[in-house]
């Protein structure tokens, strides 16, 4: 028994001196940050995913960055235009130096563009981005000019996904040399001290940081995928920062005084998308008695429009998403590239939807299967159950089946489903991503409509876009965007519910530069300044254009 | 002895090969790992090079004897999502795990015996009474919220205990562990004893239950006759024979609780093989699912065997083998 008892003894005493290491390690030039996503790899090339691309961000730099709306900003390149329609030319930063104090030079952005399209085993790479490059001119140490096919006008929004590595280091470096940080020499603001895989990335500052040393000495990023313990952890005093606050817990987080908020409008398009592959039946679709009907009623633009006015996207955004979202009635939030300003959220008009099915030849409505994801976008199964009820209103009996992700994409892909609920990010904030994506006509030579599961087709929509696509001249090009972007809304090519809000949670004393990306990234944080500790860190919302 | 073994490895290889097969056969029913893993942006040309890359592009039989192919030089192919040995990466988040593991069934065992124990020699006394409820309670609650819970007023409440993650670690045999710090034992304290919870109650139950046949037994009387101190007769006599049933149970604990305890390291961030293998269900990263099954397997295999073993020197009655 007396060894049990001096086992609780120590078991006590260890408990107690633990409180006072816990606060010591959140004061002062450490900051400890819990992603909710895992970052898989330090590869900036491997792996085109949002987690591994905000890590990029703090040990790397592209030649364009984005800032925190998503423009683009000079990064390694302090300057860059069209010399010719079919050559774009970069000027880059002089006197910037890697990690290991290697001088950063053309001669690094070529290497980097060569091994993009070259990554072993990548199970998604960044090739895309290097594919219009038809060939790469270095003019100079610091000049550097890449040539296209055809004019390509989103050269600069592409350039910004690569990061530019060492070539010296990198010339013979696997993905494993950068996932045991060797490799990972980069000209960003933090250097990599440690990497343990699927737990934790220890950084130090970069005090020869081209862009001003950032405010903190040492940064943990810990990776805490359940969303409660990650609130908890915060809460407890263990991290400082949080990404990925569960709407749930956001009432319960206003409220308390330890804690700030920070949040921006995303660019994560929440939408219906619908199949308009099948002629004939689609297969979750039928009368009230359970038969096949055919045409497939989706083809029908009133149907569409009823299943959209039917949607009350205000509610759904109060009461399921606590407010965090925006009802939209296109891809983009205001003031990105290409938003059609007149283009406003449809307002829901149940009797309009009624009136519009009966004019269908669907008085008595149908029966119809909405699928959805339940573990991949904030709240996805219960918006798609909101909409299973206000289908339901207007005379349409509604299923709602509800499926994990990996299941759920698998069937979307085979095009097996009628109606589903699904999520789009814009990466560059400009609307031919979207457009390029999830309207244009499936091509596989242009690369359009790879996520166009419903098959949607307009060819006027089409033509505009293909006219964009080649316009060099800013306002031009994003006039065409915004007649095709209304083209495919009046159209209902998809019904879009809502653009998600991005929620971020720290101690009080800390503030944060929010991200329309969804990026957490320790150089956006700082510490507040005197007296601004309480007005939450919030990034304005409207976005001005660019 | 010798053929013992050697029917138990031939029954080993029989089951991984079953094994083996049915994941690749199930992850290819659930759905398709390029799908998830590409980006959203990547267009035709991109998911045609990612599925040619992870070798999804041949018929599944052929991916198997491509598979089965590397696995007898050893090789259990790459993780699709960290492009690392699949192997390698189950093997790094091993110590965590293990540790874990033995702590919870250490805990388990120096609670629930004596508890047990004492339940079982005074069945009808208050405290035995308030024991056995307890255990009850360790069995039916779920790990999930007990686990929550202790967060909730160890680390956010009270301030005592650090809420997640493995806290100072040591190197020792070229692996971190983290029971070997203060700081670490006390990152290791709240899921421990989450873990250990239901065990406990597992532990207690069995130990009264044989305490309370034992004690009617014969050789418990007879050596009561011979004058034995109450003292030998339970704690060598009783003891002993009430081993056989803890040592079965908690072996194959001990199996599940290092396969599974997925739940418990995904609440504390414990960044063991638990939460390595439901990361990699839920992207289809079949390479380290065929793996962490592969070696799973192996384990009960070698646990069964090792519990096999204990019986025959725990009970002298018991023979690996007829000697016909």
């Amino acid at each position: 028994m007396g060894r049990y008892g001096k086992a609780v003894a120590t078991a006590a005493m260890t408990a107690l001196l633990l409180p006072s290491l816990a606060a010591a390690q959140g004061t002062g030039q450490s900051l400890t940050i819990a992603v909710g996503a895992p970052v898989t790899s330090l590869d900036p090339h491997y792996h085109q995913l949002s987690p591994n691309n905000a890590v990029a961000d703090m040990i790397f730099d592209g030649l364009v960055n984005r800032d925190a709306h998503d423009r683009n900003r000079p990064g390694l390149a302090i300057e860059w235009h069209a010399v010719d329609p079919t050559t774009w030319e970069f000027k880059l930063r002089p006197d910037v130096r890697f990690h290991n104090g290697n001088a950063f030079t053309a001669e690094d952005v070529a290497f980097t563009l060569a091994r993009v399209p070259r990554v072993p085993n990548s199970p998604s790479s960044f090739a895309l981005y290097t594919r219009p490059i038809q060939a790469v001119e270095i003019v100079d140490e610091h000049t550097i000019r890449l040539k296209t096919a055809v004019p390509y006008p989103l050269m600069p929004t592409d350039i910004a996904n690569l990061r530019i590595i060492d070539k010296e280091t990198a010339e013979n470096a696997t993905t494993e040399d950068f996932n045991a940080g060797r490799a990972a020499q980069g000209t960003g603001p933090w250097r990599v001290l440690e990497h343990r895989n699927g737990d934790r990335i220890e950084f130090a500052r970069n005090d020869n940081y081209w862009g001003g040393p950032p405010a903190f000495a040492r940064v943990t990023y810990r990776m805490i995928t359940n969303d409660a313990t990650r609130t908890a952890a915060l809460l407890a005093g263990d991290v400082d920062f949080i990404d990925q606050v569960p709407t749930a817990d956001l009432a319960r987080l206003r409220r308390e005084p330890r804690v700030t908020l920070s949040q921006a409008v995303g660019l994560r398009i929440i939408f219906l998308g619908l199949d308009f592959s099948r002629g004939g039946a689609t297969p979750f679709i039928t009368d009230n008695d359970g038969k096949p009907i055919e045409p497939n009623p989706l083809k029908d633009v009133r149907v569409r429009r009823a299943l959209s006015v039917a949607i009350d996207r205000g509610a759904i955004v109060e009461r399921v998403m606590e407010g965090a979202a925006t009802p939209s009635g296109q891809f983009l939030p205001e003031g990105s590239f290409g938003y059609v300003p007149d283009l406003a959220a449809p307002r829901p008009d149940p009797n309009q939807a009624k009136r519009l099915l009966a004019e269908a030849g669907f008085p008595q409505g149908f029966r119809i299967t909405l699928h959805s994801p339940n573990d991949r976008y904030i709240n996805d199964a219960r918006i798609a159950q909101a909409i299973g009820q206000m289908w339901t209103r207007i005379g349409l009996r509604t299923q709602v089946e509800a499926q994990t992700w990996p299941t759920f994409i698998a069937r979307a892909a085979r095009q097996e489903l009628s109606a589903w609920l699904i999520g789009w990010g814009s990466s560059g904030g400009e609307a031919s991503n979207p457009l390029r994506n999830l309207v244009a006509t499936v091509n596989r030579d242009k690369g359009w409509g790879a996520s166009n599961r419903g098959r949607y087709s307009n060819p006027a929509m089409d033509a505009l876009l293909d006219r964009a696509m080649v316009e060099l001249d800013d306002p031009t090009r994003e006039g065409l965007l915004r007649d095709a972007t209304r083209l495919a809304m009046e159209d209902v090519g998809i019904i879009p519910l809502h653009i998600q809000t991005n929620i971020w949670a720290m101690r009080r004393g800390l503030q944060h530069e929010a991200r329309a990306d969804e990026l957490t990234r320790a150089q956006d944080i700082h510490p507040a300044a005197a007296g601004a500790d309480s007005r939450p860190a919030t990034a304005p919302d409207a976005r001005p254009a660019r | 002895m010798t053929s013992f073994l050697l029917r138990r490895l031939l029954q080993a290889v029989g089951v991984v090969l079953a094994m083996t097969l049915l994941v690749f056969i199930g992850v290819y029913a659930v759905g398709d790992p390029v799908e998830i893993l590409i980006s959203p942006e990547a267009d035709q040309q991109e998911r045609e090079r990612a599925i040619q890359a992870l070798g999804l592009d041949l018929p599944l039989w052929r991916q198997y004897l491509v598979f089965l192919g590397h696995a007898l030089h050893g090789d259990l192919g790459r993780s699709f999502v960290f492009n690392e040995p699949a192997l390698q990466l189950i093997l790094q988040r091993m110590p965590a795990t293990l540790e874990l593991a033995f702590g919870a069934t250490l805990v388990a065992l120096i609670l629930g015996l004596p508890l047990g124990l004492y339940a079982g020699l005074k069945p009808n006394a208050l405290p035995s009474r308030a024991i056995m409820a307890g255990s009850i309670l360790g069995f039916s609650l779920p790990t999930f919220w007990v686990g929550l819970m202790l967060i909730m007023v160890f680390a956010v409440q009270l301030g005592w205990l650090p809420s997640t993650g493995r806290g100072e670690t040591r190197s020792l045999f070229g692996m971190r562990w983290s029971f070997l710090t203060l700081d670490g034992l006390a990152h290791m304290a709240m899921p421990m004893f989450s873990l250990a919870l239901s065990r406990i109650g597992l532990v207690i139950r069995l130990t009264r239950s044989g305490v309370r046949e034992n004690m009617v037994m014969d050789y418990v009387k007879f050596a009561r006759a011979k004058g034995l101190s109450p003292r030998r007769i339970v704690f060598v006599h009783i003891f002993r024979n009430i081993l056989i049933p803890v040592v079965t149970v908690m072996g194959l604990e001990l199996g599940s609780t290092i396969a599974f305890s997925v739940v418990t390291e995904t609440v504390f961030a414990w960044p063991g093989m638990g939460k390595l293998i439901i990361d990699s269900i839920n992207v289809l990263d079949r390479p380290v699912i065929v793996a962490y099954l592969m070696m799973i397997v192996l384990m009960f295999i070698t646990i069964n065997l090792l519990v096999d073993l204990s019986y025959s020197l725990l009970d002298p009655r018991v023979r690996l083998e007829s000697r016909e």
